[in-house]
């Protein structure tokens, strides 16, 4: 795959290495402007790569604020986090981050195939067309997640578990080599649930790695390899590791 | 036939006719990211804010559209950098600055030796445009083409999902600062057609008339582009048989097409509605 010629952010790669971890968090805390507490306090984990972790807690637990900092969305207030050895936002198209469906404008005139292409943007970069390959990739998640059959349809037309497919069909048209989900299973049907599960689980195989934010347990410890339970704004391990994974390490 | 054509044979409604052509393609096309990306408020500030650019153009003996393109561009600026300190809400900055520019104009003007002189602003004068108009109104029309063209994907995206494209480092700031120009710019040919009160009508009207018909931004550009052209030619038999105001004229026809849209809207819909449940049941 060719990289942009003019990408929208300059990338600051580290030394690529299959052992360095996908993400690194040392102390982080981060404190949204005016608020008095800090949504997330002094959290240090690693995930290795290939590993599918799950942060779990109650709503403003900080589970969806560590993701958007670990996405570069957010300003951290101290500490120190690492995607594949760079600093957040760093190598951007490497990490794929499915925000909660609110984020999006539904109402934009588009259509599902072309929002799901929009996730080969950061790789055109600027001044750059979508080329054949690209429309290749898109029909291929199209089949994936099982929405080929809406993908003429505007995406204002959708129910919830059809756009939660679609955004995770973007995130994956993206090809990136971590999945930063926010809750990807909250009130969607019983069908998406089970593709989504698929596709998660057909990803780690691929040796992605995924790091999903949820405060439905419902099944979790067959989906994820490790739980991380997140209270209020401090992490900790509340489950056995179904595989023993060493490497990932919590501390509050 | 014969009063289709005979407009044609007077030299100013030949150069109107190629004004609203150049208008409704620069308006109609840039309006869509206005109607979309809820910018309504913030086209019609810009507008009005060109006023005192105007003026102080004219009192010093410029051309009025220069008068205009600085002050536009400084107001969309200002609006830009305004609202990203996060002291005070947009639509609050927009407020306090665009009725206060809008008074420095009306106090400008009251300093002039009549008020009549400026009226061709206020109200717009599509037949009065001079060749020089034009060109600006050509090389407009193509900055915004070219532009709304290469970046494309860009505003798009951002318009969709700005928290997306700020992961994947693409600033939807970025992209709102060069629509602010380019609506700067765009606001300047509008005031020559339907001058500085209606032109936000201009930009919001066709816009709105075609979201409601299409669902691709592209055929919305376009059906955008046709419906704001097609109302300045019918804006200008409008005045130049009736000899009714222009810039109102077209203003009109514009909102008698967004009516049919609108109906059409309403017509379709209980239509998938009960389609909807066929399925369903």
């Amino acid at each position: 795959m060719k990289s942009a010629r003019f990408p929208y952010a300059r990338h600051r790669h580290g030394t690529p290495s299959p052992t360095t971890p996908a993400l690194e968090c040392l102390n982080v805390t981060v404190r949204y402007p005016g608020a008095d507490a800090p949504a997330v306090r002094n959290v240090s984990l690693t995930v290795p790569q290939g590993s599918r972790v799950a942060l779990v807690g109650s709503n403003g637990a900080g589970k969806s604020t560590l993701l958007k900092a670990a996405a570069s969305l957010l300003p951290l207030t101290s500490g120190t986090i690492r995607v594949h050895g760079s600093p957040a936002g760093g190598c951007c198209h490497r990490v794929a981050y499915l925000a909660q469906r609110g984020d999006l404008d539904w109402r934009f005139p588009m259509t599902v195939r072309r929002l799901v292409l929009t996730g080969r943007f950061v790789h055109l970069g600027w001044l750059a067309w979508p080329r054949k390959e690209d429309h290749a990739i898109v029909e291929r998640v199209l089949d994936l997640l099982q929405i080929r059959n809406l993908a003429e349809r505007r995406i204002g037309e959708l129910s919830g578990g059809q756009q939660q497919r679609v955004l995770l069909a973007r995130a994956m048209a993206q090809e990136a080599d971590t999945l930063l989900l926010d809750e990807p299973m909250t009130a969607v049907d019983a069908s998406t649930r089970q593709v989504v599960r698929d596709v998660l689980r057909s990803l780690a195989q691929a040796g992605k790695t995924i790091i999903a934010a949820t405060h439905d347990t419902h099944e979790i410890e067959f989906e994820f390899d490790k739980v991380i339970h997140l209270t209020a704004g401090t992490a900790d391990d509340l489950s056995s590791d179904r595989q023993p994974i060493s490497a990932i390490s919590e501390s509050v | 036939m014969n009063w289709l054509l005979a407009p044609f044979h007077f030299a100013f409604m030949r150069a109107g006719f190629e004004a609203a052509v150049l208008v409704g393609i620069t308006c109609g096309v840039l309006g869509c990211y206005v109607v979309l990306r809820r910018m309504a408020f913030l086209g019609d500030a810009i507008s009005h804010t060109v006023l005192p650019g105007i003026v102080v153009a004219y009192l010093r003996g410029y051309n009025l559209f220069f008068g205009a393109l600085i002050s536009g561009l400084l107001t969309a600026m200002g609006i830009g950098w305004l609202s990203s300190r996060e002291a005070v809400r947009e639509d609050t900055a927009i407020g306090v600055l665009f009725t206060f520019m809008f008074a420095v104009g009306i106090v400008l003007i009251s300093t002039a030796r009549s008020f009549h002189d400026f009226s061709h602003m206020l109200f717009g004068d599509i037949v009065g445009v001079t060749s020089l108009d034009l060109l600006v109104m050509v090389l407009i029309a193509a900055v915004v083409l070219i532009t709304l063209i290469l970046f494309y994907k860009e505003l798009e995206l951002t318009s969709v999902d700005p928290t997306y494209s700020a992961v994947v480092g693409l600033r939807a700031d970025w992209m709102r600062n060069l629509l602010l120009v380019l609506l700067a710019l765009a606001v300047v040919t509008g005031i020559q057609a339907v001058g500085v009160i209606l032109t936000s009508a201009l930009l919001v009207t066709p816009a709105a008339a075609a979201s409601l018909l299409t669902r691709h931004l592209g055929s919305m550009m376009v059906l955008s582009v046709m419906i704001a052209v097609v109302s300045g030619i019918i804006g200008l038999y409008a005045s130049f048989y009736a000899n009714v105001n222009s810039g109102a004229a077209i203003v009109i026809t514009c909102t008698a097409f967004f009516a049919a849209a609108f109906a059409v809207h309403l017509a379709r819909r209980p239509r998938a509605k009960s389609a909807e449940s066929a399925i369903n049941s």
